[in-house]
């Protein structure tokens, strides 16, 4: 068994007739074993229609999908039982102690008690909970809530995890623990990552290889490397002293050698470049040429809301806000 | 952080046989658990039978004088009605504790472990009839404290008790099963609302079967509560017609596999919803 998820033309609609939507429309990827694999989209994109049929949740109306080489379809049971799912809500029990919550899922699995002790203690120890295990878990704060999500989904050693937007509704600080704690669980244990998320910094961060949907389908799919380096160049932005100065300046940074595309926004222009970092003193002198006083100026790698601009034929943000207002069925 | 953590072995072939039977049992914990630390709940839990008791006891003491109801004080013919009238409100609630875990993320959790549907089902259905149990001691206890005497004995009490946790699951069953189609909290706080009082007062839970109006009597002969209330009064009031009661309790029975299965089957309208 090469890959640790395949899926292959899922087609998933809700409702019926006039009402129908449709959440896939044919999305296929494979995940290499041991590797964390992004999902990534805006709101609404069918991240989590696809995470629901590969945990078995939901099933699609076409396509197939196999999880640690057993078919979703045929052997729901079996899958259930190799993997972990981190649902997009918060899935432990608010009444029950961290201790608790594991001691019970470590049950439902049929582990042994000494197992569910053992493995649960060190569970609760490397994600920091162990001073807090015994309370419950309704006074934790939201980071210690998650991190708990993610232990109950580890505590049987599942050979594929899926996290749905892991860190939706954590503060920046509990995010970038969330992130340490996702990637020492793949290379500490060898679990096979599916994670779905709406940052693109996240899947930046955390995805050895990703695929961006959009609207139901896959529009594009690499590592982010290589989609990022699919696009031309870096992205330099110039800020002016002086928004009046904008023709001149635009006119001088047009003169330099490795200049692409030139756009203006207020004070703020953006410059697609073949090499930054060679490109940016020749554009400095230039504007100095031109008497041209600036604020700013910064040189940025081209981000995966380039990426995302480039294959959805849309902006990120945009994209976002557009499923946030549409039907949340398909979310 | 990153030390390789302790493998663990999976469920044995022989353990997964009596897995679903466990993965229940440890489903009721969790319940009772959920009762024990909502102090106020399980106060009005326990208090709510009392109240029933006393209440329409008090209200109603003068019916009993009314020919057709025989010799025997209103509390005493009151009581296996609000056993039974009890066990069928607790249980229409039954489904809120499904409701909450699917708007939290529990019950996708569930559905994705290796915890049988039916465990899930049997679980609250079982925890229901803990409850029912002790509410129905209750009721028996306040009955004696207030001078009411019950000529069945134990084994009339036996009867009550098996109606009451029948009927009781018949309704948690109803109220999962709701909820897991409806899947909103208004809905079945609106269903549980619309069928628990009428089915209760159609029924001789309150009022001697001679004594009803036509057309109640014969909506009563196809109401589960007065199934249940017929088979507890007669088996706990002493000289029963054994083959009347157990018919009864037959017919509850019947319901409940019925009910039961409903309810499991409701899953798949869930999971056709995600």
């Amino acid at each position: 068994m090469q890959h640790a998820i395949e899926a292959e033309g899922l087609v998933k609609t809700y409702g019926k007739g006039a009402k129908a939507v449709r959440a896939l429309s044919g999305v296929g990827f494979a995940v290499p074993r041991g590797t964390v694999f992004g999902l990534l989209g805006p709101n609404g994109a069918g991240k989590s229609t696809t995470t629901k049929i590969l945990t078995t949740l939901s099933t699609p109306d076409d396509g197939t999908a196999a999880v640690a080489g057993l078919d979703v379809a045929r052997e729901p049971g079996r899958v259930r039982r190799a993997i972990g799912y981190v649902p997009q809500k918060p899935c432990f029990d608010p009444t029950a102690t961290g201790r608790e919550n594991l001691t019970l899922q470590g049950h439902v699995h049929g582990l042994s008690r000494s197992d569910i002790r053992a493995r649960g203690d060190q569970l609760l120890e490397r994600f920091g909970l162990a001073d807090a295990a015994n309370r419950v878990t309704k006074t934790w704060s939201g980071g210690m809530q998650r991190k708990l999500d993610v232990a109950l989904a580890l505590l049987h050693q599942p050979r594929v995890l899926f996290l749905d937007e892991p860190t939706t509704g954590l503060d920046p600080e509990a995010r970038a623990d969330m992130w340490a704690e996702i990637s020492g669980v793949t290379r500490a244990d060898g679990v096979t990552i599916l994670l779905t998320t709406h940052y693109l910094e996240e899947a930046d961060h955390l995805a050895d290889r990703l695929v961006i949907i959009d609207r139901g389908q896959v529009v594009a799919e690499g590592t982010p490397e290589e989609l990022k380096g699919g696009l031309d160049g870096d992205a330099v932005q110039v800020e002016l002293a002086d928004p009046g100065q904008q023709t001149a300046a635009s006119a001088a940074i047009a003169t330099v050698r490795g200049v692409g595309e030139i756009s203006v926004d207020g004070a703020r222009l953006h410059a697609r470049v073949g090499d930054g970092a060679a490109t940016l003193p020749a554009l400095l002198a230039a504007l100095e040429g031109a008497s041209v006083p600036l604020a700013s100026v910064t040189v940025a790698r081209p981000s995966l809301d380039d990426v995302y601009l480039r294959h959805a034929g849309r902006s990120f943000h945009s994209a976002d806000r557009a499923g946030l207002t549409g039907t949340e069925v398909a979310a | 952080m990153s030390a390789t953590l302790a493998p663990v072995a999976p469920a044995r072939p022989d353990v997964r046989r009596g897995l679903a039977l466990r993965q229940s049992v440890y489903l009721i914990g969790r319940s009772l658990r959920i009762l024990r630390r909502e102090p106020v709940y399980l106060a009005f839990t326990l208090l709510q039978p009392m109240v029933w008791l006393l209440l329409f006891g008090a209200l109603f003491e003068r019916v009993a004088d009314l020919p057709g109801f025989g010799d025997i004080s209103y509390l005493e013919y009151l009581t296996p009605g609000v056993v039974v009238m009890t066990a069928m409100m607790s249980a229409g609630w039954a489904g809120t504790g499904f409701i909450d875990d699917m708007q939290r993320g529990v019950m996708d959790r569930n559905l994705t472990s290796p915890v049988s549907r039916g465990a899930l089902i049997t679980g609250a259905l079982a925890y229901q009839a803990v409850v029912t149990v002790v509410q129905s001691l209750i009721v028996f206890g306040v009955g004696l404290l207030a001078g009411a005497r019950y000529d069945g004995g134990p084994a009339g009490v036996l009867v009550v008790l098996l109606c009451a946790t029948l009927l009781a699951v018949i309704f948690a069953a109803l109220s999962c099963a709701v909820a897991l189609t409806l899947r909103s909290q208004e809905s079945l706080i609106g269903v549980s609302q619309f069928l628990t009082l009428p089915l209760a007062f159609m029924s001789t839970v309150m009022m001697a079967p001679a004594l009803l109006p036509g057309w109640v009597g014969t909506v009563a002969r196809y109401n589960p509560v007065d199934w249940a209330a017929r088979a507890s009064r007669d088996a706990l009031l002493g000289d029963p017609d054994w083959s009347a009661v157990f018919g009864r309790a037959a017919l509850l029975a019947a319901l409940t596999l019925v009910m039961a299965w409903l309810a499991t089957r409701a899953f798949r309208a869930y999971q056709r919803s995600v």
